[in-house]
């Protein structure tokens, strides 16, 4: 197991450096001179070579990446090119907390209900339940997030307003009032596009577990319908749904651009869509880095929960 | 009978739902099973004997019904129950024993919690006390390390003892009747006799009444004291086993019995009988007998009028309107090779048609078709990507230094358990996995171990029969475009017109109609796709043909028309074969010369009437005695190897040491053991003299197992 | 997010050419999935003659007519800029399927060429790339395509070579593990021991068997290409104006929303009801596809 970790941990490393070149590279075919870009037209040889110094990006493309890659291991991850040329750490580490409350709260609510329904609808096959459940999720999967959100906002404006909830969302503070106040319509847009998505998965997961020869051995032992199905079946059933989970999980952190465009809510999607807008080199490469170690981090620890669920697993 | 039988089933019919209406599935099928008989179910696949087997349990798939009889456990109907009620006598009274213990185990549990909680769940047994009764059960099917198998899942253990364990689950409850569903079908047949020994014993034991289900007539003879023969979801025949093994009734049971290949020597020029045509699907079966437009004895009656099961003499029940004329002996049902009597042009001399014809050769030079020298394979080498992320090694060696000779015109056979290395040695040999070292030479010309290296003349001459007839065909293409292709591919023809010359008489030689041309897979049975995966093979008349347990997933009806046709075939395009089977039944049929692996190794090699005899290695005794025989003069020696196969890679000593019955001490274990020479070519590997083996093995006396208790690997 | 499609043993293995039709039957007889169908069909028609049935261009400015509701002369009435939304609807059609469709149809080309090579030739090439296609998979897609727009700067053509090549790892990874399943089959090894090029094994062989699970990964795809596409117009980085975004016209009319609800609405809707009519469809061909037998 503790070989297991390591290696999944060199892989993670790797894939981070290989998402950095990446993104570096992606970074390189920006057309024009990013300098020029930014200081405008009308800027002098002078101020553009200050800007190029002041930001490292006066020496060959490999020399600036590796200087990049260097100071970002250390801890600095260099500074915004506008806005008052504030360092990017800081910046970006409080995105992530906001986003991190988004996550937390869309996972609250949709997780439980998703996998609750993709259950009912597998224990139901062919029922209307199951029916209802299938239509709805199919519906519902892939409809453009900023569609469901209007929707919320403005198509329920009666009742929203009449529960005094903003179409604005802030960054919350502690009280749980404060956090479904603030944070239910981005959460709910996000959960209309898991929930859909979680409780198919949980349905084939259950339909291809109840299959198993296991399934029906269990019954002719003579074990009621609730244990086989408790205690046989969702035991195995719900491993999957766990890596859903983490997969999920990264999205949210980092996939949100919309909703928090939507709904003005200060995250790390809608941060980079201005680092995008702007250009930001060091901003875009800062946010890149994070969520992919993060959704790396939340899969390790769902293939590692996997693991110690999964006797196969655990004992090779 | 006088005594109360365990479990009747009574004129059970079972339906099954195919979109808006009930299709009839079983008919008319009545059983009785007495207290302490194990009671056989025989049939090939489709003939219903699983959905009967669990219908008797009550247990049906959603979509099926019971639409007419009975069944009775104890004298109590099941059908009258409801489903809590049900819940009570499952895994209490009635259990089963499943095909695939694997796929029955819940992968999540330990094996000793799936034992224990039927106990708990039944007998309202504490923790505690259920688990030690689970230990207690495994200690019973002879695990000898019972407390430690208790805690593992069901992953890290053999077969075998996969197989141990649900047997434990079963007779934990002490039960009334089990329903055993092809238990051992997916076990090695060494590992199958210890299991079939245990079963009898166990089921003795706890004084259990058991339906035992198989496609196995050999089997069903060493396990059950009486049988039922199923047919296309009816019975067909219901005796006790000794009568139907010494003088088979029913026209179906005589042809079964007749096609299975016997252990024989010497058996070269003999064909196998075999049932004419394939069973009819359920929506197919007419008004008279089902069996009738397969019996070579059917009258126009039998197609017309059903035949009542009756009993002929005390406990024999037969379906036939024709029996009292077979019993008294003055009706033969003889059943021949129906191919070899098709009227379709066959044995029309040598090939006359487009194809390039090759020099008649006579018959039986001394020239080897393939030689293969010190050929290994080690499977697993570490990537250099695996290395940095310090992934572990796995390296097995699947082929380790054989020589393999193949002689014109002949078969050789490989023999050998699964892990024996025979499939990845065959493999090399065609190309398809890259042998690490040796030197192979085809009629004579070097054979590059790699398929790219190989030229297309060489490629031409050697030619595969896969194992799995539902993938040795692609599904969209129809049978005339993929023979067409391999004809081209391979040059076999000079012209477009020769091209079809020779796919029609490819066809015809395996027996399939013209029509077939247009065919795709999906619209053939199992085999016929491997006739037609024949016929690809040797399209372009190869010299050597390899030929990977062609017969393993067909029925043994189905087996025999695909044996008769290899040995056709071989005579007919004078090609060689290397035939590779577990069934030594099979092999001793079609092949000349026989190499029996273990591990990776050859342990013994020589003619099929050398090997058969003795001496032999004491692996290939084992071999030999675990075949179930359904020959009932035939008197089996009683050779079990009970330790579980050694699977360590490095090892100096003989591979078969620590499971072999006459291991005669360290040095078995300590030192490769040499060749020894017992004339015309037959050498066995063994540290045992040969005069010595001779002695032990004409004894007769069984050979006491080494260990008493499995001990997990 | 990466949704996972059955394996391949899922699909049935009947012949194309009986089955072309027996599966526009099946999928015809479930009424959803003929309601998707059709309607799928229905905006493939528009897309391509939807600037010649509008009343209006997609910039004609009434400016006698600022946000008037839906009536006639304007069945969906007009923006602020007093623009009739339903010609705008129509013009932006072609846009919003012809972007995700090309991009889907590269993805899936490239993809499948990937997956068939990568599934079958195996080896350290696998190791390698497969691995390289997870760590693009790692990204979450929004996110990588709005650092690739940044990067080539907002066009349609960026659009498609962006969507295209954040679902060519999708379709590879299908299309591989497809094909791995395959690579031992009886047939596949008969035909290199008949000496075939790996190109004929992979195009011709292993291809077919492919193809039902290919092409509901490929409807699919499609549905999720018209959502990224959607989004991205929506942000801003989709197709500049002046030419219609569906996703971009939402946007838009969200400032006047209380005055012309129906600006944003009609294009919203058109988005929804697109984008479920491509699930229904994958859905129905997904269980048309179905190996018989397994219902």
């Amino acid at each position: 197991m503790t070989g297991y970790i390591i290696r999944r941990v060199l892989l993670l490393g790797l894939t981070l450096l290989v998402t950095s070149a990446l993104v570096f590279a992606l970074t390189q075919i920006v057309p024009g001179d990013v300098a020029r870009l930014i200081l405008g037209r009308d800027a002098s040889p002078e101020q553009i070579a200050t800007f190029k110094a002041q930001f490292g990006l006066d020496v060959s493309p490999p020399q600036q990446y590796v200087n990049w890659l260097g100071r970002f291991i250390v801890g600095d991850w260099g500074r915004s090119f506008t806005g008052g040329n504030l360092p990017v750490r800081p910046l970006v580490l409080e995105r992530l907390g906001n986003s991190m409350r988004l996550a937390l709260m869309t996972l609250l609510l949709s997780v439980p209900l998703a996998v609750f329904l993709g259950m009912i609808a597998a224990l139901r096959e062919n029922t209307w339940i199951d029916g209802l459940v299938s239509i709805g999720s199919l519906a519902v999967v892939g409809l453009p997030e900023f569609v469901t959100a209007l929707v919320l906002i403005n198509g329920l404006a009666l009742g929203v307003r009449e529960l005094g909830l903003p179409s604005t969302s802030m960054v919350p503070n502690n009280t749980l009032e404060d956090w479904v106040r603030q944070l239910i319509l981005p959460a709910l847009t996000a959960t209309f596009v898991l929930l859909g998505y979680i409780a198919r998965l949980t349905r084939a997961g259950v339909l291809e577990e109840l299959k198993k020869p296991y399934v029906r051995m269990a019954t002719l032992k003579g074990l009621p319908r609730r244990v086989v199905i408790v205690k046989h079946v969702l035991r195995n059933a719900l491993l999957p749904t766990i890596t859903v989970i983490a997969i999920s999980f990264g999205w949210l952190i980092g996939g949100l651009v919309v909703i928090e465009t939507v709904f003005n809510y200060p995250g790390l999607g809608s941060l980079l869509v201005e680092a995008v807008k702007q250009k930001n080199l060091f901003l875009m490469q800062a946010i890149v880095m994070l969520v992919v170690t993060i959704y790396a981090l939340a899969n390790l620890a769902a293939d590692l929960l996997y693991g110690v669920l999964n006797p196969r697993i655990r004992l090779g | 009978m006088t005594k109360q039988p365990i479990l009747e089933a009574e004129h059970l019919c079972i339906d099954y739902r195919l979109g808006n209406q009930w299709v009839n599935a079983i008919r008319d099928v009545s059983l009785t099973i007495g207290a302490g008989e194990i009671h056989g179910l025989v049939g090939e696949s489709g003939s219903g004997k699983s959905t009967l087997a669990l219908a008797l349990m009550r247990y049906l798939a959603p979509n099926a019904r019971v639409s007419q009889g009975d069944i009775r456990l104890d004298g109590v109907s099941l059908l009258s129950k409801s489903r809590p009620e049900m819940e009570r006598i499952w895994g209490r009274d009635l259990c089963l024993v499943p095909q695939d213990p694997l796929a029955a185990l819940n992968p999540a549990y330990t094996v000793g919690e799936q034992i224990a909680e039927v106990t708990r769940q039944h007998q309202g047994l504490s923790k505690s006390e259920a688990w030690s009764g689970a230990v207690a059960m495994l200690e019973k099917v002879r695990i000898s390390d019972a407390k430690a198998v208790a805690q593992k899942y069901p992953h890290q253990l053999s077969g075998g003892m996969q197989q141990r364990v649900v047997i434990a689950m079963a007779l934990n409850t002490r039960p009334r009747l089990l329903i055993l569903d092809e238990p051992t079908t997916a076990l090695d047949v060494t590992t199958q006799a210890v299991i079939l020994d245990l079963f009898r014993e166990l089921l003795h034991e706890h004084q259990a009444a058991a339906l035992y289900v198989s496609h196995d007539l050999g089997v069903i003879r060493e396990m059950c004291q009486r049988m039922t023969v199923l047919y296309c979801g009816e019975v067909m025949a219901s005796a006790p086993v000794a009568g139907v093994y010494q003088r088979p009734i029913h026209p179906y049971t005589i042809g079964l019995l007749a096609s299975i290949p016997r252990v024989e020597i010497g058996a070269s020029n003999t064909r196998l009988p075999t049932i004419p045509g394939t069973a009819p699907s359920l929506a197919q079966r007419g008004q008279g007998c089902v069996f009738a437009p397969r019996c070579p004895v059917a009258l126009d009656r039998c197609y017309t009028e059903k035949p009542e099961l009756e009993t002929i003499i005390h406990e024999r029940m037969v379906k036939c309107h024709r029996w009292g004329e077979i019993d008294a002996r003055t009706l033969p049902v003889d059943y021949k090779d129906f191919l070899a009597e098709s009227k379709e042009p066959f044995f029309n001399a040598k090939r006359q048609s487009g194809t390039e014809a090759k020099q008649d050769v006579p018959e039986e030079t001394p020239e080897y078709v393939l030689k293969a020298q010190r050929v290994s394979k080690t499977f697993g080498g570490r990537s250099l990507l695996k290395r940095l992320l310090m992934q572990p090694d796995s390296r097995v060696q699947a082929v380790k230094d054989v020589s393999v000779n193949v002689r014109r015109y002949s078969t050789l056979g490989l023999v050998g358990e699964s892990g024996s290395g025979k499939t990845t040695l065959a493999r090399c040999i065609v190309g398809l996995e890259t042998a690490d070292e040796g030197r192979m030479t085809l009629l004579d010309a070097a054979l590059p171990p790699a398929l790219t290296d190989r030229p297309a003349a060489l490629k031409r001459e050697i030619q595969m029969v896969f194992q799995n007839p539902s993938d040795t065909l692609n599904p969209y293409q129809t049978i005339g475009q993929m023979l067409r292709r391999t004809l081209e591919r391979l040059g076999a023809a000079s012209s477009p017109g020769n091209v079809e010359k020779r796919i029609a008489e490819l066809l015809a030689a395996v027996r399939l109609s013209d029509d077939y041309v247009n065919r795709f897979p999906n619209e053939l049975s199992g085999g016929e796709k491997q006739r037609v995966a024949l016929a690809r093979a040797f399209a372009a008349s190869p010299a050597l043909v390899v030929a990977d347990e062609p017969t393993s997933a067909l029925d043994v009806s189905v087996q025999a028309v695909i044996l008769n046709l290899l040995k056709d075939l071989r005579a007919r395009e004078g090609a060689s074969y290397l035939f590779i089977s577990h069934d030594l039944r099979a092999v001793s049929y079609l092949a000349d010369w026989l190499i029996v692996m273990y591990q990776g190794q050859i342990m013994e090699e020589g003619t099929t009437e050398h090997v058969y005899s003795i001496p032999s290695h004491p692996y290939t005794e084992a071999l030999i005695s675990a075949i179930p025989s359904t020959d009932p003069l035939e008197q089996n020696k009683h050779i079990r190897l009970i330790a579980e196969p050694n699977q360590s890679t490095e090892r100096s000593g003989c591979p078969f040491a620590g499971r072999c019955p006459r291991q005669i001490g360290r040095i078995c274990e300590d030192e490769a053991p040499p060749w020894r020479e017992a004339g015309d070519d037959h050498r066995i590997r063994c540290h045992i003299p040969l005069d010595e083996l001779k002695k032990l093995q004409s004894n007769g006396t069984p050979v006491q197992a080494a260990l008493d208790k499995v001990v997990p690997a | 997010m990466t949704p996972t499609t059955p394996p391949i043993a899922e699909y049935h293995s009947r012949p194309l050419r009986s089955g072309i039709v027996g599966v526009v039957r099946r999928l015809a007889s479930r009424p959803l999935a003929l309601i998707g169908s059709l309607l799928v069909l229905m905006f493939l028609m528009l897309a391509i003659s939807g600037p010649m049935i509008a009343p209006y261009s997609f910039n004609e400015i009434n400016r006698e007519a600022l946000r008037q509701p839906p009536g006639p002369g304007f069945p969906f009435g007009t923006d602020s800029l007093g623009r009739d939304v339903f010609s705008r609807v129509l013009w932006g059609a072609r846009e919003i399927i012809v972007v995700p469709g090309v991009a889907t149809a590269v993805a899936v080309v490239l993809g499948t060429l990937l997956g068939l090579l990568l599934g079958y030739v195996g080896g350290w090439l696998d190791d390698l790339v497969s691995r390289l296609l997870d760590t693009l998979l790692s990204i979450p897609a929004m996110l990588l395509a709005l650092v690739m727009l940044g990067a080539i700067g907002p066009s349609s053509i960026g659009i498609i070579l962006v969507v295209a090549l954040l679902y060519i790892p999708i379709v590879a990874r299908v299309v591989r593990s497809a094909t791995l399943g395959l690579r031992t089959a009886g047939f596949i090894e008969a035909a290199k021991l008949r000496g075939e090029s790996t190109w004929y094994i992979l195009l011709r062989e292993i291809l077919p068997s492919v193809l039902p699970a290919l092409t509901v990964e490929a409807a699919l795809r499609f549905s999720y290409a018209i959502f990224l596409t959607a989004s991205l117009g929506f942000l801003g980085l989709g197709v500049q104006p002046p030419s219609p975004d569906w996703g971009r016209m939402v946007n838009e009319a969200r400032d006047s929303y209380v005055r012309a609800p129906w600006a944003l609405w009609y294009p919203a809707g058109a988005i929804a009801l697109l984008v479920i009519s491509v699930n229904l469809m994958a859905e129905g061909l997904r269980i048309a596809l179905r190996r018989e037998g397994q219902q």
